[in-house]
């Protein structure tokens, strides 16, 4: 374009004022933009405060789908406990084969002894096994009356480690032995639980990442609703020039707030319910005579929520920005 | 400043809003677009804010080819160019002077310096006094000066107005005029649609005239630069 002599004598306007220009956004473009940030993102908790009552439903709604699985996942942990903590008391009863000799068998109690998750053994002999039957049955007539005894020699152990994984271990090599019939040990019922709270963990994580998808949609529908309330802005922004992501944080931020705020009263809410729990568990503890402690929302676990629930929120607002914002432009 | 190349814009739909459209607006100038209803006016503006692409020809503002102009790129492009509506497009959710500095917010200006180009804008407009007003309770005239305020704060080269006096009497209607012929005598470019004839003929500018979107040859009144 060939400026005109006229044109050219004026005061240069600020377009082709490049240097000056340049200059100025260069020093200040992220100032700037950090500047933005911190206008939008207090901006757009003021907004929320400023229509409390709307807030106050959907943070309600997130607080309810995080806590519920916040809870569950803290309950069966502290259920866990049980079901990994045994009685340390709890023997293991090991059948060896009837043709073992005495020398034999003090042999396996002797590497027994030395084992480092057994704490004790107590050996039965073949003859004591029918002394101890004799006296317990009252059939001690019958059993005298065979010339072989059919009872064989038992060594009782008793681990010294009180975790459900380490026993079954054991036990698993305590079979494999030399001479060993059988190994008898009565932790079926510890396995059902264990094993039950392993469904119920993975049945909670489930829960927890649809409800997760919840609390992205809640808040994703509830930023629709902001951005059509502030369609008239947005028009008029993205005509003097406003970026996509300068008309997007505004609503970004809303959603983080929402998310954010959202997980902050479901740790009030499972926190009182740890409150209201505490008294009745103890007792229970009392009564099971573990050494239990009731496992309780960490301020770690508290961060993690609120980070998880803040990126959640900001997810569902980006999503919905994604579908929504693009479609309004000027007309 | 303003270059159309056999430019043409069909709406989906097929109505041709423009037919063939060529002319040059020269840096500084200042010149008026008028015509029937439905001539093609407002399109022709859409056009150069990129609110609509051209179906053929080519759009140039400040040299700038708007054909080859990215999305990203669209923001900062629109930031060097000053749009005063016939609806103002105020937003009632804030005061005059946060009205006013929303481009220069955007643009990532510090308050500061903000706050002085507001007030510099306001000052020029006549509406210093009424910074911290809701814009809804200003009159008709005040409102559309708040507009141009805007439109001007971040210093554009390039001013656009569409039916900037469509709703006020000829009196205000003037003022608003001598407000863009102020802009004008400092260097910004103008290109006012409009259809009020006796304000037109009354200023003398140069006047491009559209019809059924065509660009009618020989209407330029007095031609200060015409091509
Ligand atoms: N988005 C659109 N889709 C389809 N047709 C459109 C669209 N916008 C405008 N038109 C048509 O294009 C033609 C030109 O419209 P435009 O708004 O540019 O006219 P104008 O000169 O500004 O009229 P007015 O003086 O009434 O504002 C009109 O016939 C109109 O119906
Ligand atoms: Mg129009």
């Amino acid at each position: 374009m060939a400026a005109s002599p006229k044109a050219t004598k004026r005061k240069k306007p600020h377009i082709v004022d490049k240097p000056k220009r340049s200059k100025h956004v260069k020093s200040g473009v992220l100032s700037g933009l950090l500047r933005n940030h911190q206008h939008v993102a207090v901006d757009s908790l003021d907004r929320l405060f400023s229509t409390a009552g709307a807030s106050i439903l959907t943070w309600a709604m997130i607080a309810i789908a995080v806590a519920l699985p916040l809870f569950l996942f803290l309950v069966l942990q502290n259920l866990q406990q049980f079901g990994s903590n045994i009685d340390e008391a709890t023997q293991i009863s090991i059948y060896m084969e009837l043709d073992t000799s005495e020398t034999e068998l003090l042999a396996v109690q002797n590497s027994l002894n030395s084992h480092p998750t057994i704490s004790s053994t107590n050996l039965i002999s073949q003859s004591q096994a029918l002394e101890e039957f004799q006296a317990l049955s009252g059939f001690g007539d019958v059993l005298s009356g065979l010339n072989e005894n059919p009872l064989p020699a038992v060594i009782v152990v008793t681990p010294n480690s009180g975790f459900l994984n380490q026993v079954r271990a054991l036990v698993e090599e305590l079979g494999s032995l030399n001479k060993v019939d059988s190994v008898q040990y009565d932790f079926d019922w510890l396995q059902r639980l264990d094993e039950i709270l392993n469904l119920a963990q993975r049945l909670t994580l489930m829960l927890g990442v649809l409800l997760a998808f919840g609390v992205a949609l809640v808040v994703g529908n509830t930023v629709r609703l902001a951005i059509e309330n502030r369609r008239d802005e947005i028009v008029v922004v993205k005509l003097v020039g406003g970026t996509n992501s300068y008309v997007a944080r505004p609503f970004l931020y809303t959603g983080l707030w929402y998310g954010v705020g959202g997980g902050l009263l479901a740790t009030v809410l499972v926190m009182s319910a740890q409150l209201v729990m505490q008294g009745p568990v103890s007792q229970l503890a009392g009564l099971y005579d573990g050494d239990f402690v009731l496992i309780k929302l960490g301020l770690s676990d508290i961060f993690n929520v609120l980070l998880l629930c803040g990126f959640l929120g900001w997810f569902g607002a980006w999503l919905s920005v994604l579908r929504h914002l693009r479609t309004i432009e000027p007309k | 400043m303003i270059k159309f190349d056999a430019v043409s814009k069909r709406y989906p739909g097929g109505h041709e809003a423009l037919n063939n459209i060529n002319f040059h607006i020269e840096k500084g100038e200042i010149a008026f677009l008028t015509g029937h209803s439905g001539a093609g006016k407002s399109t022709l503006l859409k056009l150069i804010m990129q609110m609509e692409k051209a179906s053929s020809g080519q759009v140039f503002v400040n040299n700038q080819n708007l054909n080859r102009l990215s999305k990203r790129q669209l923001p900062y492009f629109r930031r060097n160019i000053g749009l005063v509506f016939q609806d103002h497009q105020l937003l009632f959710d804030r005061s005059v002077f946060e009205n006013v500095a929303l481009p220069l917010q955007i643009a990532g200006f510090d308050s500061r310096e903000a706050a002085r180009r507001v007030s510099a804008a306001l000052d020029k407009v006549g509406l210093l006094k009424k910074e911290n007003q809701n814009p809804i309770a200003l009159s008709g005239g005040e409102q559309q000066r708040v507009g141009i305020a805007r439109a001007v704060v971040n210093k554009p080269a390039l001013l656009l107005a569409d039916e900037p006096t469509g709703n006020l009497d000829p009196f205000l209607s003037g003022e608003i005029m001598e407000l863009f012929e102020e802009f004008n005598r400092v260097g910004v470019s103008i290109l006012i649609a409009s259809h009020d004839l006796s304000l037109i003929a009354k200023l003398q500018h140069r006047t491009l005239t559209l019809d059924h979107g065509r660009m009618m040859q020989g209407t330029s009144k007095p031609a200060i630069t015409d091509i």
